[in-house]
Protein backbone atom coordinates (compact mmCIF):
# COMPACT_ATOMS: atom_id res chain seq x y z
CA UNK A 1 0.00 0.00 0.00
CA UNK A 2 2.54 2.89 1.08
CA UNK A 3 4.48 1.56 -2.54
CA UNK A 4 1.18 1.96 -4.27
CA UNK A 5 0.72 5.65 -2.94
CA UNK A 6 4.77 6.19 -3.54
CA UNK A 7 3.82 5.62 -6.74
CA UNK A 8 1.37 7.63 -7.57
CA UNK A 9 2.73 10.50 -5.81
CA UNK A 10 5.65 10.31 -8.08
CA UNK A 11 3.46 9.80 -10.83
CA UNK A 12 1.48 13.17 -9.97
CA UNK A 13 4.39 14.43 -9.25
CA UNK A 14 6.03 13.60 -13.29
CA UNK A 15 1.97 14.94 -14.38
CA UNK A 16 2.75 18.29 -12.41
CA UNK A 17 6.33 18.29 -14.18
CA UNK A 18 5.03 18.04 -17.78
CA UNK A 19 2.10 20.34 -16.98
CA UNK A 20 4.33 22.73 -15.84
CA UNK A 21 7.10 21.99 -19.04
CA UNK A 22 3.91 22.05 -21.35
CA UNK A 23 2.42 25.43 -20.20
CA UNK A 24 5.76 27.10 -20.48
CA UNK A 25 5.84 30.11 -22.41
CA UNK A 26 7.15 29.35 -26.43
CA UNK A 27 8.96 32.56 -27.89
CA UNK A 28 10.33 33.38 -30.60
CA UNK A 29 14.41 33.27 -30.70
CA UNK A 30 16.59 36.20 -30.90
CA UNK A 31 17.61 34.96 -34.41
CA UNK A 32 14.10 35.36 -35.79
CA UNK A 33 14.31 39.09 -36.30
CA UNK A 34 18.12 38.82 -37.35
CA UNK A 35 18.32 41.44 -40.13
CA UNK A 36 15.71 43.16 -39.65
CA UNK A 37 15.38 46.57 -39.53
CA UNK A 38 11.95 48.07 -38.98
CA UNK A 39 10.32 51.04 -41.13
CA UNK A 40 7.98 53.31 -39.66
CA UNK A 41 5.91 53.94 -42.63
CA UNK A 42 4.93 50.17 -43.67
CA UNK A 43 4.40 49.72 -40.04
CA UNK A 44 1.83 52.43 -39.66
CA UNK A 45 -0.24 49.99 -42.18
CA UNK A 46 0.43 46.84 -40.38
CA UNK A 47 -1.46 49.23 -37.39
CA UNK A 48 -4.11 49.89 -39.68
CA UNK A 49 -4.30 46.44 -40.79
CA UNK A 50 -4.04 45.08 -37.01
CA UNK A 51 -6.89 47.71 -35.44
CA UNK A 52 -4.33 48.45 -32.51
CA UNK A 53 -6.22 51.51 -32.01
CA UNK A 54 -9.75 49.83 -31.71
CA UNK A 55 -8.66 48.58 -28.75
CA UNK A 56 -5.53 50.19 -27.46
CA UNK A 57 -6.85 53.91 -27.77
CA UNK A 58 -8.76 55.90 -24.80
CA UNK A 59 -12.40 54.70 -24.46
CA UNK A 60 -13.01 58.21 -25.35
CA UNK A 61 -10.86 58.91 -28.03
CA UNK A 62 -11.78 60.66 -31.04
CA UNK A 63 -10.10 60.45 -35.12
CA UNK A 64 -7.53 62.64 -33.64
CA UNK A 65 -6.76 60.64 -30.37
CA UNK A 66 -6.46 57.50 -31.70
CA UNK A 67 -3.16 57.29 -31.54
CA UNK A 68 -2.69 57.86 -28.45
CA UNK A 69 -2.55 54.58 -26.68
CA UNK A 70 -3.13 54.70 -23.45
CA UNK A 71 -5.23 51.81 -23.01
CA UNK A 72 -8.64 51.77 -20.50
CA UNK A 73 -10.48 49.96 -22.85
CA UNK A 74 -13.41 47.54 -20.98
CA UNK A 75 -13.75 44.67 -22.62
CA UNK A 76 -16.56 42.34 -20.82
CA UNK A 77 -16.75 38.40 -21.75
CA UNK A 78 -18.04 34.92 -20.07
CA UNK A 79 -14.30 34.79 -18.61
CA UNK A 80 -14.17 38.20 -16.83
CA UNK A 81 -13.52 42.08 -18.20
CA UNK A 82 -10.23 42.40 -19.76
CA UNK A 83 -8.99 45.98 -19.85
CA UNK A 84 -6.82 46.89 -22.93
CA UNK A 85 -3.49 47.80 -21.61
CA UNK A 86 -1.55 50.97 -22.17
CA UNK A 87 0.98 50.18 -25.57
CA UNK A 88 1.67 54.12 -25.87
CA UNK A 89 5.82 54.85 -26.33
CA UNK A 90 5.76 55.74 -22.11
CA UNK A 91 8.80 54.08 -20.78
CA UNK A 92 7.08 53.47 -17.67
CA UNK A 93 3.12 52.47 -18.35
CA UNK A 94 3.45 52.06 -21.58
CA UNK A 95 6.43 49.96 -24.44
CA UNK A 96 8.46 52.59 -24.70
CA UNK A 97 11.61 50.14 -23.43
CA UNK A 98 10.82 47.45 -25.36
CA UNK A 99 12.70 45.66 -27.97
CA UNK A 100 11.78 44.42 -31.34
CA UNK A 101 12.00 41.13 -30.02
CA UNK A 102 9.70 41.59 -26.95
CA UNK A 103 7.38 43.41 -28.96
CA UNK A 104 7.38 40.69 -32.11
CA UNK A 105 6.88 37.75 -28.88
CA UNK A 106 4.25 40.01 -27.37
CA UNK A 107 2.30 40.09 -30.98
CA UNK A 108 3.10 36.66 -32.22
CA UNK A 109 3.21 34.56 -29.18
CA UNK A 110 1.35 36.61 -26.52
CA UNK A 111 4.48 35.87 -24.25
CA UNK A 112 5.42 39.58 -22.34
CA UNK A 113 8.77 40.83 -22.44
CA UNK A 114 9.08 38.70 -17.91
CA UNK A 115 7.65 35.86 -19.89
CA UNK A 116 3.80 35.69 -18.50
CA UNK A 117 1.02 34.90 -20.91
CA UNK A 118 -0.91 37.33 -22.20
CA UNK A 119 -5.03 36.52 -22.61
CA UNK A 120 -6.14 35.42 -25.92
CA UNK A 121 -8.64 38.87 -25.76
CA UNK A 122 -5.29 39.97 -27.52
CA UNK A 123 -5.63 38.24 -30.84
CA UNK A 124 -2.42 36.82 -31.02
CA UNK A 125 -3.57 33.53 -31.88
CA UNK A 126 -4.39 35.48 -35.04
CA UNK A 127 -1.19 37.28 -35.21
CA UNK A 128 0.58 33.84 -35.26
CA UNK A 129 0.25 34.15 -39.00
CA UNK A 130 1.85 37.74 -39.29
CA UNK A 131 5.13 38.04 -40.63
CA UNK A 132 7.93 38.74 -38.30
CA UNK A 133 9.05 41.71 -40.73
CA UNK A 134 5.71 43.33 -40.60
CA UNK A 135 5.84 43.21 -36.94
CA UNK A 136 9.44 44.66 -36.46
CA UNK A 137 8.10 47.54 -38.61
CA UNK A 138 4.85 47.70 -36.24
CA UNK A 139 7.36 47.98 -33.88
CA UNK A 140 9.11 51.05 -35.57
CA UNK A 141 5.80 52.96 -36.21
CA UNK A 142 4.82 52.56 -32.72
CA UNK A 143 8.08 54.34 -31.54
CA UNK A 144 6.97 57.10 -32.93
CA UNK A 145 3.49 57.58 -31.31
CA UNK A 146 2.82 59.86 -28.53
CA UNK A 147 3.82 58.89 -24.63
CA UNK A 148 0.70 58.38 -22.47
CA UNK A 149 1.10 58.44 -18.78
CA UNK A 150 -1.85 56.40 -18.17
CA UNK A 151 -1.11 53.06 -15.87
CA UNK A 152 -2.34 49.92 -17.33
CA UNK A 153 -5.47 48.38 -15.15
CA UNK A 154 -5.56 45.07 -13.60
CA UNK A 155 -7.98 42.39 -16.05
CA UNK A 156 -10.82 41.69 -13.94
CA UNK A 157 -10.92 37.72 -14.24
CA UNK A 158 -12.16 35.37 -11.15
CA UNK A 159 -10.50 32.20 -10.29
CA UNK A 160 -9.29 29.61 -12.52
CA UNK A 161 -8.61 32.40 -15.43
CA UNK A 162 -7.17 34.29 -13.25
CA UNK A 163 -3.64 31.65 -13.14
CA UNK A 164 -2.10 32.43 -16.50
CA UNK A 165 0.32 29.66 -16.60
CA UNK A 166 -2.96 27.94 -17.33
CA UNK A 167 -3.28 30.22 -20.79
CA UNK A 168 -0.14 27.93 -21.60
CA UNK A 169 -2.58 24.53 -21.69
CA UNK A 170 -4.97 26.88 -23.59
CA UNK A 171 -2.32 27.43 -26.04
CA UNK A 172 -1.59 24.29 -26.39
CA UNK A 173 -5.03 23.64 -27.56
CA UNK A 174 -5.86 26.52 -29.89
CA UNK A 175 -2.70 28.71 -31.05
CA UNK A 176 -1.32 27.35 -33.70
CA UNK A 177 -0.12 29.17 -36.56
CA UNK A 178 -1.24 26.99 -40.19
CA UNK A 179 -3.29 28.29 -42.34
CA UNK A 180 -7.41 28.12 -42.08
CA UNK A 181 -8.34 27.61 -45.68
CA UNK A 182 -6.10 25.12 -47.00
CA UNK A 183 -7.48 24.78 -50.59
CA UNK A 184 -5.45 25.98 -53.02
CA UNK A 185 -5.66 30.20 -53.74
CA UNK A 186 -4.39 32.77 -56.15
CA UNK A 187 -2.22 35.29 -55.52
CA UNK A 188 -4.51 37.99 -54.22
CA UNK A 189 -6.89 35.53 -52.38
CA UNK A 190 -3.31 34.63 -50.28
CA UNK A 191 -2.76 38.44 -49.55
CA UNK A 192 -6.55 38.22 -48.72
CA UNK A 193 -5.68 35.32 -45.95
CA UNK A 194 -2.41 36.91 -44.82
CA UNK A 195 -4.85 40.16 -43.34
CA UNK A 196 -8.24 38.07 -43.22
CA UNK A 197 -6.38 35.39 -41.06
CA UNK A 198 -3.72 36.94 -39.64
CA UNK A 199 -3.51 40.92 -38.85
CA UNK A 200 -7.14 41.81 -39.48
CA UNK A 201 -7.80 39.22 -36.97
CA UNK A 202 -11.51 39.07 -38.28
CA UNK A 203 -12.49 35.45 -36.86
CA UNK A 204 -11.65 36.27 -33.71
CA UNK A 205 -15.26 37.85 -33.75
CA UNK A 206 -16.75 36.23 -37.07
CA UNK A 207 -15.76 32.81 -36.18
CA UNK A 208 -18.19 30.94 -33.21
CA UNK A 209 -15.97 29.74 -30.04
CA UNK A 210 -16.51 26.67 -28.17
CA UNK A 211 -16.54 26.49 -24.16
CA UNK A 212 -12.93 27.22 -23.40
CA UNK A 213 -12.90 29.92 -26.29
CA UNK A 214 -10.98 28.42 -28.53
CA UNK A 215 -11.88 29.03 -32.29
CA UNK A 216 -14.07 26.45 -34.18
CA UNK A 217 -12.58 26.48 -37.22
CA UNK A 218 -14.75 24.24 -39.11
CA UNK A 219 -17.28 27.02 -38.82
CA UNK A 220 -14.50 29.58 -40.25
CA UNK A 221 -16.08 33.02 -40.80
CA UNK A 222 -19.65 32.24 -40.26
CA UNK A 223 -20.72 33.97 -37.83
CA UNK A 224 -20.72 34.04 -33.71
CA UNK A 225 -22.77 35.70 -30.55
CA UNK A 226 -20.91 38.73 -30.13
CA UNK A 227 -18.16 38.17 -27.31
CA UNK A 228 -18.32 41.47 -25.81
CA UNK A 229 -22.15 42.51 -25.50
CA UNK A 230 -25.51 41.28 -27.07
CA UNK A 231 -26.42 40.09 -30.14
CA UNK A 232 -24.89 38.24 -32.74
CA UNK A 233 -21.57 38.66 -35.34
CA UNK A 234 -22.74 38.21 -38.72
CA UNK A 235 -21.75 34.99 -40.82
CA UNK A 236 -19.34 36.91 -44.00
CA UNK A 237 -18.95 33.20 -45.99
CA UNK A 238 -20.95 32.77 -49.07
CA UNK A 239 -23.26 30.54 -47.17
CA UNK A 240 -25.06 34.28 -45.61
CA UNK A 241 -23.28 37.01 -47.45
CA UNK A 242 -24.44 37.39 -51.34
CA UNK A 243 -22.76 40.54 -51.81
CA UNK A 244 -19.96 40.59 -54.84
CA UNK A 245 -16.62 40.93 -54.40
CA UNK A 246 -16.80 44.60 -55.56
CA UNK A 247 -19.74 45.36 -52.64
CA UNK A 248 -17.04 43.61 -50.25
CA UNK A 249 -14.14 46.42 -51.26
CA UNK A 250 -16.77 49.37 -50.73
CA UNK A 251 -18.05 48.21 -47.94
CA UNK A 252 -14.45 48.14 -46.04
CA UNK A 253 -13.32 51.34 -47.50
CA UNK A 254 -16.92 53.42 -46.92
CA UNK A 255 -18.93 51.54 -44.47
CA UNK A 256 -22.26 51.33 -46.94
CA UNK A 257 -23.78 48.58 -47.38
CA UNK A 258 -25.28 47.74 -50.97
CA UNK A 259 -28.53 48.30 -49.92
CA UNK A 260 -26.92 51.85 -48.30
CA UNK A 261 -27.24 50.51 -44.44
CA UNK A 262 -23.45 51.67 -42.67
CA UNK A 263 -21.34 49.68 -40.68
CA UNK A 264 -22.32 49.56 -36.85
CA UNK A 265 -20.44 48.65 -33.57
CA UNK A 266 -17.64 47.37 -33.92
CA UNK A 267 -16.97 47.43 -37.43
CA UNK A 268 -17.39 51.27 -37.02
CA UNK A 269 -13.28 50.91 -36.24
CA UNK A 270 -12.76 48.13 -38.47
CA UNK A 271 -13.79 50.15 -41.64
CA UNK A 272 -11.46 53.05 -40.19
CA UNK A 273 -8.67 50.94 -40.08
CA UNK A 274 -9.65 49.07 -43.55
CA UNK A 275 -10.55 52.31 -45.49
CA UNK A 276 -6.27 53.81 -44.78
CA UNK A 277 -5.04 50.11 -46.82
CA UNK A 278 -4.09 50.12 -50.41
CA UNK A 279 -7.55 49.26 -52.75
CA UNK A 280 -5.71 46.02 -53.20
CA UNK A 281 -5.64 45.01 -49.60
CA UNK A 282 -9.84 45.80 -49.79
CA UNK A 283 -10.00 43.94 -53.21
CA UNK A 284 -8.07 40.84 -51.83
CA UNK A 285 -10.03 40.31 -48.48
CA UNK A 286 -12.79 40.13 -50.60
CA UNK A 287 -11.24 37.84 -53.06
CA UNK A 288 -10.48 35.35 -50.68
CA UNK A 289 -13.76 35.62 -48.44
CA UNK A 290 -14.66 34.50 -51.81
CA UNK A 291 -13.03 31.34 -51.31
CA UNK A 292 -13.43 30.66 -47.86
CA UNK A 293 -15.84 27.62 -47.55
CA UNK A 294 -19.12 28.92 -47.52
CA UNK A 295 -20.88 28.01 -43.60
CA UNK A 296 -24.69 27.52 -44.00
CA UNK A 297 -26.63 28.13 -41.01
CA UNK B 1 -36.10 55.75 -63.86
CA UNK B 2 -38.45 58.66 -63.71
CA UNK B 3 -40.93 55.84 -62.14
CA UNK B 4 -38.81 54.94 -59.46
CA UNK B 5 -37.83 58.92 -58.17
CA UNK B 6 -41.77 59.91 -58.47
CA UNK B 7 -42.54 56.80 -56.59
CA UNK B 8 -39.74 57.60 -53.90
CA UNK B 9 -40.58 61.38 -53.34
CA UNK B 10 -44.35 60.14 -53.35
CA UNK B 11 -43.12 57.59 -50.31
CA UNK B 12 -41.06 60.03 -48.97
CA UNK B 13 -43.86 62.58 -48.69
CA UNK B 14 -46.25 60.00 -47.23
CA UNK B 15 -43.66 58.83 -44.64
CA UNK B 16 -42.81 62.87 -43.70
CA UNK B 17 -47.03 62.77 -43.38
CA UNK B 18 -46.83 59.88 -41.11
CA UNK B 19 -44.62 61.08 -39.06
CA UNK B 20 -46.35 63.98 -38.76
CA UNK B 21 -49.29 62.59 -37.53
CA UNK B 22 -46.88 60.33 -35.08
CA UNK B 23 -45.24 63.32 -33.70
CA UNK B 24 -48.89 64.94 -32.55
CA UNK B 25 -49.83 61.78 -31.21
CA UNK B 26 -47.04 60.12 -30.30
CA UNK B 27 -47.95 59.77 -26.27
CA UNK B 28 -50.44 56.82 -27.93
CA UNK B 29 -47.75 55.55 -30.05
CA UNK B 30 -46.59 51.94 -28.60
CA UNK B 31 -43.67 50.38 -28.76
CA UNK B 32 -44.03 48.09 -31.27
CA UNK B 33 -45.37 51.10 -33.44
CA UNK B 34 -42.60 52.94 -32.75
CA UNK B 35 -40.13 50.54 -33.36
CA UNK B 36 -42.18 49.48 -36.71
CA UNK B 37 -41.75 52.96 -38.00
CA UNK B 38 -38.28 53.66 -37.17
CA UNK B 39 -37.53 50.46 -39.38
CA UNK B 40 -39.72 51.97 -42.35
CA UNK B 41 -37.95 55.72 -42.07
CA UNK B 42 -34.78 53.99 -42.29
CA UNK B 43 -35.61 51.98 -45.32
CA UNK B 44 -36.51 55.16 -46.98
CA UNK B 45 -33.30 57.35 -45.69
CA UNK B 46 -31.60 53.83 -47.23
CA UNK B 47 -33.50 54.23 -50.66
CA UNK B 48 -32.30 57.98 -50.93
CA UNK B 49 -28.73 57.25 -49.71
CA UNK B 50 -28.42 54.66 -52.33
CA UNK B 51 -29.24 57.13 -55.60
CA UNK B 52 -26.82 59.52 -53.93
CA UNK B 53 -24.34 56.97 -53.25
CA UNK B 54 -25.20 54.95 -56.60
CA UNK B 55 -24.04 58.22 -58.11
CA UNK B 56 -20.67 58.55 -55.92
CA UNK B 57 -19.65 54.84 -56.43
CA UNK B 58 -20.36 55.07 -60.50
CA UNK B 59 -22.85 52.90 -60.50
CA UNK B 60 -25.50 55.04 -62.22
CA UNK B 61 -24.88 57.95 -63.86
CA UNK B 62 -24.58 61.17 -62.22
CA UNK B 63 -28.13 63.06 -62.67
CA UNK B 64 -28.17 66.76 -61.08
CA UNK B 65 -31.92 66.39 -60.71
CA UNK B 66 -32.14 63.18 -59.22
CA UNK B 67 -29.47 63.96 -56.74
CA UNK B 68 -30.69 67.69 -55.90
CA UNK B 69 -34.63 65.30 -54.90
CA UNK B 70 -32.95 62.43 -53.28
CA UNK B 71 -30.44 64.59 -51.07
CA UNK B 72 -33.99 66.92 -50.41
CA UNK B 73 -35.72 64.37 -49.42
CA UNK B 74 -33.50 63.61 -46.92
CA UNK B 75 -33.22 66.49 -44.88
CA UNK B 76 -37.09 66.43 -44.93
CA UNK B 77 -36.27 62.55 -43.12
CA UNK B 78 -33.15 63.61 -41.42
CA UNK B 79 -33.06 61.86 -37.89
CA UNK B 80 -33.72 64.61 -35.21
CA UNK B 81 -37.16 64.99 -36.82
CA UNK B 82 -37.65 61.41 -35.43
CA UNK B 83 -36.72 61.89 -31.73
CA UNK B 84 -40.62 60.94 -31.41
CA UNK B 85 -40.44 57.78 -32.31
CA UNK B 86 -37.69 56.67 -29.69
CA UNK B 87 -40.33 56.50 -26.94
CA UNK B 88 -38.94 54.43 -23.07
CA UNK B 89 -39.83 50.94 -23.81
CA UNK B 90 -38.84 50.33 -27.57
CA UNK B 91 -35.37 49.58 -26.93
CA UNK B 92 -33.53 45.99 -27.74
CA UNK B 93 -34.06 44.11 -24.68
CA UNK B 94 -37.83 45.31 -24.39
CA UNK B 95 -38.65 44.33 -27.84
CA UNK B 96 -37.78 41.46 -30.04
CA UNK B 97 -37.19 43.31 -33.74
CA UNK B 98 -35.61 46.65 -32.39
CA UNK B 99 -32.02 46.64 -32.35
CA UNK B 100 -31.92 50.22 -30.43
CA UNK B 101 -29.89 49.50 -27.35
CA UNK B 102 -30.89 50.46 -24.07
CA UNK B 103 -27.96 52.81 -23.68
CA UNK B 104 -29.87 55.33 -26.08
CA UNK B 105 -32.19 56.11 -23.27
CA UNK B 106 -29.40 56.77 -20.78
CA UNK B 107 -27.50 58.75 -22.82
CA UNK B 108 -30.31 60.59 -24.49
CA UNK B 109 -28.83 63.93 -25.10
CA UNK B 110 -26.06 62.25 -26.30
CA UNK B 111 -27.99 60.28 -29.28
CA UNK B 112 -29.93 63.51 -29.72
CA UNK B 113 -27.05 65.44 -30.83
CA UNK B 114 -25.92 62.44 -32.93
CA UNK B 115 -29.31 62.59 -34.87
CA UNK B 116 -28.20 66.55 -34.66
CA UNK B 117 -25.01 65.83 -36.38
CA UNK B 118 -26.94 63.69 -38.95
CA UNK B 119 -29.55 66.62 -39.87
CA UNK B 120 -25.99 68.54 -40.48
CA UNK B 121 -24.57 66.55 -42.71
CA UNK B 122 -27.45 65.92 -44.93
CA UNK B 123 -27.99 69.58 -44.94
CA UNK B 124 -24.60 69.40 -46.44
CA UNK B 125 -25.53 66.59 -48.88
CA UNK B 126 -28.31 68.74 -49.71
CA UNK B 127 -26.12 71.72 -50.57
CA UNK B 128 -23.75 69.71 -52.89
CA UNK B 129 -25.95 67.31 -54.48
CA UNK B 130 -26.50 69.79 -57.36
CA UNK B 131 -22.77 70.93 -57.79
CA UNK B 132 -21.43 67.66 -59.68
CA UNK B 133 -20.03 64.08 -58.54
CA UNK B 134 -17.35 65.10 -56.79
CA UNK B 135 -18.88 67.51 -54.69
CA UNK B 136 -21.53 64.45 -53.98
CA UNK B 137 -18.67 62.00 -53.38
CA UNK B 138 -17.30 64.39 -50.56
CA UNK B 139 -20.24 65.08 -48.78
CA UNK B 140 -20.59 61.02 -48.79
CA UNK B 141 -18.12 60.72 -46.33
CA UNK B 142 -19.78 63.04 -43.77
CA UNK B 143 -22.99 61.53 -44.11
CA UNK B 144 -22.08 58.02 -44.06
CA UNK B 145 -20.14 58.94 -40.96
CA UNK B 146 -22.92 60.63 -39.27
CA UNK B 147 -24.69 57.24 -39.76
CA UNK B 148 -22.35 55.32 -38.55
CA UNK B 149 -21.47 57.29 -35.54
CA UNK B 150 -24.83 56.30 -34.03
CA UNK B 151 -24.93 52.45 -35.06
CA UNK B 152 -21.48 52.13 -33.69
CA UNK B 153 -22.79 53.10 -30.43
CA UNK B 154 -26.61 52.77 -30.33
CA UNK B 155 -27.39 50.02 -32.50
CA UNK B 156 -27.47 46.13 -31.44
CA UNK B 157 -25.65 44.04 -33.86
CA UNK B 158 -27.75 41.91 -35.51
Amino acid sequence: MGKLLTSLGALALVGLGTAWMLTEPDPLPASSIDGLIGDPERGALVFAAGGCASCHAAPEADDQTASHLGGGRRFETQFGTFIAPNISSDPVHGIGNWSDLEIVNAVMRGVSPEGAHYYPAFPYSSYIRADVADIVDLAAYLRTLPAVATPSLDHEVGFPFNIRRSLGGWKLLFLNEDWIVQTELDAQETRGSELVEGLAHCGECHTPRNILGGSNTSAWLGGAANPSGDGTIPNITSGKLDWSAEDIAIYLESGFTPSFDTAGGEMVHVVRNMAKLPQSDRDAIAAYLKAVPPVTQ
Amino acid sequence: MTKFFKTLAISTALLAASGAVFAESHAAMSPEDAVAARQTHMKLLGQNMGVLGGMAQGKMDYDAAAAQAAADALVENAMIADMAKFPEGSDSDSIATSRALPAIWTNFDDFTAKAEACTVAATGMQAAAGQGLEAVQAAMGALGGSCGSCHETYRKPK
